[in-house]
């Protein structure tokens, strides 16, 4: 009981939303910060590497279209993840959603490769959005009817997920004339969406995404339905008290979130690799960037696109180095590791405020 | 500001236990405690008595070292001490008991009671027992050791809270509200244990807005009125009238509007009603009960009686194990609670946040039993200018203080949160209202409006089904006085021809009216 001082907590009555942006900005350097001294430690003068990141992600014509390309999965699994983490279910496997959401769009295209293109490519949105959703289904009938943790199921689901994909593209669907690559055919061209001039970016996934975001903001904020979504994710209690049935909002907020994330899934394989490959080359995390998404967007799906950008910028960035510095493939995971750390961590200083005592 | 005179006749040898001189504690926008003194002489009851608000439990938060005070000096038994936390509060004899326990919901009794301290890491349930038990007899604070907190009413919480303190050798014992949640029987035990524990040597401080407890149990009271100490009395010496002129600054009239009752049909029909409590073992035990439109049923009857099943199962959230239940003739036994709602059955919970959605704003607590209908949803949207419109006319209509309707309604009093639930329960034009512990945990002037509310919708043909543990409440409003016991109705009477003795035996459950009395 000797100490010099003590650090108090005290609950904030209400949280202004200068103190979250200035928490949120904090959190953010102090996350460069700490990644400054990895690189410090890889022999790397952190603000060189910073700088190639910038640059890597935003300075030329061709990375700022690589980044709006890594944006575009990235907006459509973070929207849904802002709609799901609102109602605190806490769905962390949208990876695996979108590998599902990549699965059934890449049996569309390669059992129907004669379908007209206005009729393969919205088949395979919507069976890659019910392919996601149905994904994401499991962990919520565990949930609302074996109180299992969300958390747990939806995490161990990416894995399946992962492995179904390997087991496809090492297995039935491995192309013939691939000549033993475990990858499949390649999409016939009604399946391939289209793409602004030379750039990967596959705009309808994009302007879909954009779409989604103003829809899923309207549903939150406009309609009774995300009205009891919010109810259900402040206060369980008040929401069965006015009649809310919980268990069917925990469900259709699971599907609806693993359905956006499926579009996303859609989008790699029709976008970028027109075929089904192996499932890091098909998505290097996005769905557990999409997590960052949501949270840096303080779950509001209009924010969640700024956010998705931003990080979009990170993933290019981080390849930059990579290559440039020759830093180990990990580098960027741990990034996102640290920034998400923070952030969340943040939450602290949002909702106490510090008080050091002598 | 009075105080500080060390007593004219009867002088003190001893130091006061405490002696708290010009604290003063900010918060943003507020000064809870602005140069409040306070003596505590040793061995006395003393209560401290103000409206919510008042900066009571601030300046107990202040002497248990969960707040640290702007200004001031604290000594105890003469001693000048700086409390910077529990611990140092506890070392120093101090113990307090919180409105709002603070046990482990999942934890035993026993491994509450240990929690925190050295020796009781392995086993805290065998180590801790004899004492435990001991405490209990010795008190009568009768709980068993090995349940389960969340298994507990509130009233057998607080035994808990009480034990713990006591177990970590609480010299100074600091309650704050202590009856809020307990029975007339429950709360009379409870100043007598107090009376008992000052009798031996011990010192008692408690919180209360409550003058009858003041009266009751208290050697001396000081009045605090908006942050600042406003006396501090004999309570021998004074009277409730001159106690509520102190504490709210103005005369109080306890005059209720109060018509003979205008009964119209049947609303609510209850026949034969069983239940189950949350351990799986019977709750409520053929429950069989009518409420008219016009008139003020009050289920008197100490915590834990299934009381809370029933509120439960007439809302729906509990399925009913037996009996069946009719509103408006029609029969609502087994429907959701959605259906029972559009059918006409409102609710003021007792617990009173799971009535409102705390970080929400007044506006959308407003709207919680009406979003999905018209003019508030308008499709799937809900119309922004009609919530507006509608939170805008019950704030004005029920006199909700709010700053605004955009306001998280956490940020309101309890009473104006209750005004607001009440507003929103009543808005919907329901045919029956269970209003469960409406007033717990508020002060006289809020107390008094919510009744006044009450009997306003009575008077206007609601039927109002009204539950508390404060049998005051129940008589001055009830029209007729149902006494639950172990999960039965043991008796049924005009509140008017009610006997508060034989209600008390009804409540300990050693008395019950023959059956085929008046239901």
């Amino acid at each position: 009981m000797k100490a010099p001082f003590r650090i108090r907590l005290e609950r904030r009555l209400h949280v202004s939303r200068f103190t979250q942006f200035v928490t949120l900005t904090l959190a953010l350097l102090l996350a460069m910060l700490t990644i400054g001294v990895v690189f410090f430690a890889l022999g790397v003068d952190p603000l060189f590497a910073y700088g190639r990141i910038f640059t890597g992600a935003f300075g030329s014509a061709y990375s700022l279209s690589e980044t709006v390309t890594k944006s575009i999965p990235l907006i459509l699994a973070g929207v849904g993840l802002t709609l799901a983490f609102r109602a605190r279910v806490y769905n962390i496997g949208a990876e695996g959603q979108l590998l599902i959401g990549a699965i059934v769009a890449s049996g569309l295209a390669l059992n129907f490769p004669d379908w007209p293109a206005f009729v393969l490519l919205p088949a395979m949105f919507i069976g890659g959005f019910l392919g996601g959703a149905l994904w994401a289904f499991i962990p919520g009938l565990l949930k609302t009817r074996f109180r299992v943790d969300e958390v747990l199921t939806t995490l161990m689901l990416v894995y399946v997920a992962s492995e179904a994909v390997n087991y496809l593209i090492y297995g039935p669907w491995k192309g013939p004339s691939e000549s033993g690559f475990p990858i499949t055919e390649r999409f016939s061209a009604a399946a391939q969406l289209p793409r602004l001039f030379n750039t990967r970016i596959h705009y309808p996934t994009l302007l879909l995404g954009l779409l989604v975001a103003g829809l899923i903001y309207l549903l939150i904020e406009r309609t009774w339905l995300g009205y009891e979504i919010r109810v259900v994710g402040e206060n369980p209690a008040a929401a069965q008290f006015a009649g809310i049935s919980n268990w069917k909002i925990v469900l259709l907020v699971l599907m609806l979130s693993g359905g956006l994330a499926g579009l996303a899934g859609v989008g790699e394989v029709a976008g970028i690799h027109y075929r089904l490959r192996n499932p890091t080359g098909i998505s290097p995390g996005y769905g557990f960037t999409a997590i960052l998404v949501a949270w840096l967007a303080r779950l509001n799906p209009l924010i969640a696109v700024p956010t998705a950008f931003l990080l979009g910028g990170l993933l290019v960035g981080g390849d930059a180095i990579q290559i440039a510095l020759n830093l180990p493939a990990a580098t960027i995971q741990i990034f996102n590791g640290v920034i998400l750390f923070f952030v969340i961590g943040a939450d602290i200083f949002t909702q106490y405020r510090i008080r050091i005592e002598r | 500001m009075t105080l500080a005179s060390p007593a004219a006749g009867s002088a003190t040898v001893a130091p006061p236990a405490v002696e708290m001189r010009g604290i003063v504690k900010r918060f943003p926008g507020v000064v809870a405690n602005d140069g409040v003194n306070l003596e505590v002489r040793a061995g006395e009851i003393h209560a401290l008595l103000g409206e919510n608000g008042a900066g009571k439990t601030t300046l107990m938060n202040i002497l248990y070292g969960i707040y640290h005070p702007d200004q001031g000096e604290i000594r105890i038994k003469g001693r000048s001490v700086t409390i910077r936390s529990p611990q140092d509060a506890i070392r120093l004899g101090i113990g307090m008991i919180h409105q709002h326990f603070r046990l482990v919901a999942t934890h035993t009794v026993a491994e509450n009671v240990v929690l925190g301290l050295p020796g009781h890491f392995f086993l805290p349930d065998r180590n801790a027992l004899p004492r435990i038990q001991q405490l209990s007899q010795t008190y009568g604070l009768e709980v068993d050791p090995q349940a389960r907190i969340w298994q507990l009413s509130a009233g057998e919480q607080q035994r808990v809270e009480i034990i713990k303190a006591l177990y970590r050798g609480a010299e100074i014992l600091i309650l704050d509200e202590p009856t809020s949640m307990l029975t007339p029987r429950e709360t009379r035990e409870l100043l007598a244990i107090l009376r008992r524990m000052a009798a031996e040597g011990q010192t008692v401080i408690f919180i209360t807005h409550k003058m009858d407890e003041v009266m009751a149990a208290s050697d001396r009271v000081t009045v605090l009125r908006q942050g600042k100490a406003i006396a501090t009395l004999e309570t021998r010496q004074t009277d409730e009238r001159e106690l509520a002129r102190l504490m709210v600054g103005r005369e109080v009239l306890f005059r209720l509007e109060k018509t003979p009752p205008q009964l119209g049909p049947s609303i609510l029909r209850i026949e034969n009603l069983s239940a189950l409590n949350d351990k799986g073992l019977p709750a409520l035990r053929g429950i069989s009960l009518e409420v008219r439109a016009g008139e003020i049923v009050g289920i008197a009857g100490v915590a834990g009686n299934g009381q809370r099943e029933l509120v439960e199962t007439l809302i729906g959230l509990r399925p009913a194990s037996g009996g069946r239940v009719w509103l408006n003739g029609r029969e609502i036994t087994g429907a959701p609670p959605r259906t029972r709602i559009e059918a006409g059955v409102s609710c003021v919970p007792g617990e009173r946040l799971t009535g409102i959605v705390p970080n929400m704003s007044v506006a959308d607590n407003l709207i919680l039993k009406c979003y999905r209908r018209p003019p508030i949803a308008r499709g799937m949207l809900l119309d922004s200018t009609a919530i507006a419109a509608h939170s805008d006319r019950l704030i004005a209509q029920y006199a909700i203080l709010t700053p605004s309707r955009r306001t998280p309604i956490k940020l309101l009093s309890g009473g104006n949160i209750q005004r607001a639930v009440l507003a929103r329960e009543i808005s919907g034009h329901p045919s029956l209202l269970i209003a469960a512990h409406p007033t717990s945990g508020l002060d006289i002037g809020a107390t008094e409006a919510i009744w006044q509310l009450l009997l306003e919708q009575r008077k206007s043909g609601l039927a109002v089904l009204l539950v508390s543990e404060d049998l005051e409440e129940v008589l001055t409003l009830s029209d007729r006085v149902a006494v639950m016991f172990a999960g039965e109705i043991v008796g049924v009477m005009p509140a008017g021809e009610a006997d508060l003795e034989q209600i008390g035996l009804m409540m300990a459950g050693a008395y019950r009216q023959p059956v085929g009395g008046a239901v």
